[in-house]
């Protein structure tokens, strides 16, 4: 792609990211959550192939997919916290331990449900973005 | 045959038109007692603001690890059909 596209690309592509971890990690409080801004996030690897090439970002491809299932993991290791009472229970929620607070509204409050909308946010970045990676690598190598 | 499609497609279209005039009129719906539940209990037993994301990720967290299977597959497959072999 053209010098224009190119950088508007480096300027926008900071800026994207920072509004997908912002979906994300105010998942529990606002609008929006770990799809949304895991899709978010995916459209920041569909904007890099666009704009330089699917064949810069073939090396990433094992990663990517290795991120998708990090996150994969991180969701049922996540479900199975509460296994005490429930498959799912929410058993940080209010606990006074990571994300336990106990006030509706804030950041550091909601228990699992912050960390599985971070876990299904990479997973769905990642998953995302290795389809269009390889959708992209398989319609061959033309990144002009 | 042309026409038996129009036609099997105008019925479709009134059957639509017709189904719509019988809607429920917005903000009534039929049953309420599951979204007061979750409108009330949310702020205490997940202490999340969002109530859309308490039900997609406490309530009914089984439904999306389905949903996330289903992304999962769809990763795997395309990762299967449409990678570069080693000849």
């Amino acid at each position: 792609m053209s010098v224009v596209v190119r950088t508007v690309t480096r300027l926008l592509v900071p800026l994207a990211l920072i509004f997908g971890a912002y979906v994300i990690m105010h998942g529990h409080l606002t609008p929006g959550g770990g799809f949304q801004g895991g899709a978010v996030l995916a459209s920041v690897v569909a904007l890099l192939i666009v704009a330089f090439g699917a064949e810069r970002l073939r090396r990433r491809q094992t990663s990517l997919t290795s991120v998708e299932d990090l996150g994969a993991l991180m969701f049922v290791v996540l479900a199975f916290v509460g296994i005490g009472s429930t498959f799912f229970y929410n058993a940080l929620a209010g606990a006074r331990g990571l994300f336990g607070g106990t006030e509706a509204g804030s950041l550091w409050a909601g228990g699992t449900v912050p960390l599985m909308n971070w876990a299904v946010g990479l997973k769905v970045m990642a998953g995302l973005g290795s389809i269009v990676l390889l959708m992209a690598l398989f319609g061959g190598d033309d990144d002009r | 045959m042309r026409w038996l499609r129009v036609g099997a497609l105008l019925v479709v279209f009134g059957l639509l038109i017709a189904a719509a005039g019988w809607m429920r009129p917005y903000g009534e719906p039929v049953r309420t007692d599951m979204d007061a539940y979750f409108l009330e209990r949310t702020p205490e037993e997940v202490v999340v603001t969002n109530v859309v994301t308490a039900v997609v990720f406490d309530y009914r967290g089984f439904d999306t690890l389905g949903e996330a299977t289903v992304l999962f597959t769809a990763v795997m497959a395309v990762a299967l059909i449409l990678r570069r072999w080693r000849r």
